[in-house]
């Protein structure tokens, strides 16, 4: 029975990991390109639930078709926010850049209330809804259109930032902005990009997960801060090891949530988050000098 | 601009006085609701349902030939706010009676300034705290927790179960749901085999399902509002749970219906009557106020009249029968509250007494299951 337990807390666990790590690798590769945190990343996650369910209810399209549609639409608000919020800035300091993300996010959060009111909505699942049975745990088809999502991100993104000239040209920004521009990369541009893949990224997240966990105006705001503490815990690469810093919180939260108390579950990853950037600021993988990338 | 603005408030005031001679002086009501912010689920009904029956009221020509004036502020659930917008009724709009505020925190904060200033307060929240003990001003219409728990363990009790597991939301309604379920349980011969919580805003809730998939529990409580419950519906088909599961009365809206979709069929919950206003029995006492509250709510909103509108609906009934036998001041408002008996409103029959300001008794709440995406009243 024990072993039942524990294989369908660590199973829940990576489902909602798997999350964790898609948002987390968001907040990096604006990160790596930028410099700044982007807490408006949590904000795109919930646009990519919200607009899902726009494009199927309102305006009826098939799943096939509303999907598509909703991310290029995050891509879109993602693309409008740097031009109008991060590029204006005349000085831009971390700290005011930070400061800004924070107030889009208020923003964003603000209007999609006004839009689509304070209800919760649930999404249609994408292929069925009958729980499948592994080893005495169970799982839902979503569950698997999660991993499977996942892991083909993380494979894309590998294939762009180390075989493509855009994504290599985004590498260099993260080396060294200022040798970049030098050699002739458009370091504005690459800033640019960067944004409207982490918007892409984050509504991915949030349009997967919406049939699972339902979505409303507000639920940017603990997913955004979760996946911020799974990118901190992959020491804010954009690959596998933010993916990976994901999944293991998500797996020590559900195992925390059954085996200790289910009261502590946020204070879980609250406190990883905190040990991990007092104890080993470069992330759990990282070398003390880490390759941001 | 001097002199227009002269002329002008001479206008005004002598049409007041004009106004004033052919009609008896309209009896101020004040309200304050959550109609904004993470309460608003609650506040928005409520300030709907005031405004439209103090409406339908002066429409049929006032109360004994007083009209009355609703003055509703919002609070956004704000305790701070809901202390400053009451001391503003009193202190400049000079009401003589307070409905509100939506949530139980409000609530326990207004009421030192009510009890100093000697307006009665009709609160819309439901914590038993608020008149227990009893506070000369102080009364309630939303029915208390301890009501709805009664109604699942009795049920229970009926069924030869003992054994249950509890899943309650971390925030206030949760906290004063697991007290109460905690200190009824021995009453009832009930023991609790597992107790568990989840966050307001988590998202999953596979991980406390599957430890008491793991108790021996033989059926599960949860008590929360939306969404955690409807997540925690899907959780448990998801997980193939088959123990009965009872919800609150937090989610007896259609609302949570069609959240958790197919997950939602055969969970039982303990709900007012105003859900299943239709099915009920002719003979019931509270049907003919029910049925007017839901077809006065859907005739001027175009949507389902919910309890939580109810509690207003009896909040400002209660006033106009008080108002109807003569009382037109605070003080003799309070005292006619006081002596209600019989008052078969939308939250339950209400029999108000120097001893019980809260006046509900077990028969306010009805057990109602989820079958074929509708409720259906649990013999």
């Amino acid at each position: 029975m024990l072993f039942d337990q524990i294989l369908q807390y660590c199973l829940s666990g990576l489902s909602t990991g798997a999350i964790y790590g898609l948002i987390g690798v968001g907040f990096s590769i604006i990160f790596n390109a930028t410099g700044i945190i982007n807490f408006a990343q949590g904000e795109f996650v919930m646009l990519g639930g919200m607009l899902t369910l726009l494009f199927l209810e309102t305006l009826a399209l098939p799943l096939w078709a509303a999907i598509p549609c909703a991310i290029a639409a995050s891509m879109v608000a993602g693309l409008l926010f740097e031009r109008l919020a991060i590029r204006p800035l005349r000085q831009p300091t971390p700290i005011n850049l930070v400061i800004i993300t924070i107030g889009g996010s208020i923003l964003i959060r603000g209007l999609a209330m006004l839009a689509w009111g304070k209800d919760t909505h649930a999404l249609p699942p994408f292929s069925g809804n009958d729980p499948i049975s592994i080893l005495g745990a169970t799982i839902l088809p979503q569950h698997i259109w999660i991993l499977v999502v996942t892991v083909f991100i993380v494979a894309v993104n590998r294939f762009y930032f180390y075989h493509t000239i855009s994504g290599k040209a985004m590498r260099a920004c993260a080396y060294n902005r200022r040798a970049a521009g030098l050699v002739g990369i458009d370091v504005r541009r690459m800033v640019l990009f960067s944004f409207v893949i982490s918007s892409a990224l984050g509504s991915i997240a949030g349009l997967i997960v919406a049939p699972l966990t339902m979505t409303s105006y507000d639920v940017g705001i603990m997913l955004g801060l979760k996946g911020f503490c799974a990118a901190i815990i992959g020491g804010m690469s954009s690959g596998i090891a933010t993916v990976i810093g994901g999944l293991l919180l998500g797996i020590l939260e559900s195992l925390g949530a059954g085996l200790i108390s289910s009261g502590y579950k946020d204070a879980i990853a609250f406190i990883i988050l905190l040990l991990i950037l007092v104890i080993r600021p470069q992330g759990l993988f990282g070398k003390a000098e880490s390759e941001r990338v | 601009m001097r002199i227009r603005f002269v002329t002008f408030m001479t206008m005004v005031v002598s049409l007041c006085i004009t106004t004033a001679s052919f009609a008896a002086a309209p009896i101020k009501i004040g309200a304050l609701f959550a109609i904004t912010g993470p309460a608003a689920f609650l506040g928005e009904p409520e300030r709907n349902t005031a405004k439209m029956v103090v409406d339908e009221i002066n429409k049929a020509g006032g109360v004994k030939g007083h009209l009355l004036e609703l003055v509703a502020y919002d609070t956004s659930g704000d305790a701070t706010k809901a202390v400053q917008l009451a001391t503003r009724l009193i202190k400049d709009d000079k009401v003589v009676a307070i409905i509100g505020p939506s949530t139980t925190g409000e609530t326990m904060a207004v009421i030192p300034v009510v009890e100093k200033d000697h307006i009665p307060l009709i609160s819309c929240s439901a914590g038993s705290k608020i008149t227990d003990p009893v506070k000369h001003w102080v009364f309630k219409t939303a029915q208390n927790d301890t009501l709805a728990v009664g109604k699942i363990y009795e049920y229970l009790q009926r069924h030869k179960q003992s054994k249950v597991a509890i899943l309650t939301v971390s925030d206030g309604f949760g906290a004063s749901g697991r007290e109460q379920l905690k200190a009824q349980a021995g009453k009832y011969g009930i023991s609790i085999v597992s107790d568990d919580t989840y966050g307001p805003k988590d998202t999953d809730m596979t991980a406390q399902l599957t430890k008491i998939r793991g108790s021996q529990a033989q059926a599960i409580i949860c008590w929360g509002t939306n969404p955690g419950p409807a997540l925690i519906a899907k959780n448990a088909r998801q997980l193939g749970i088959r123990i009965p599961l009872f919800m609150s009365h937090g989610v007896s809206s259609k609302k949570f219906i069609e959240l958790a979709g197919e997950a939602a069929e055969g969970i039982r919950l303990p709900s007012g009557k105003v859900l299943v206003a239709d099915m009920l029995s002719k003979s019931d006492a509270q049907k003919k106020s029910l049925m007017a509250f839901v077809k006065d709510y859907n005739n001027h909103y175009r949507a389902e009249g919910d309890h939580f509108g109810g509690h207003a609906w009896d909040a400002v009934m209660l006033i106009k029968t008080a108002v109807e036998q003569g009382a037109t001041s605070a003080a003799s408002i309070r005292d006619q509250l006081e002596k209600t008996r019989n008052f078969h409103g939308i939250g339950g029959t209400f029999n108000y007494s120097a001893q019980d300001h809260a006046g509900l008794g077990k028969d306010a709440f009805v057990l109602v299951e989820v079958k074929n995406k509708d409720w259906v009243i649990v013999k």
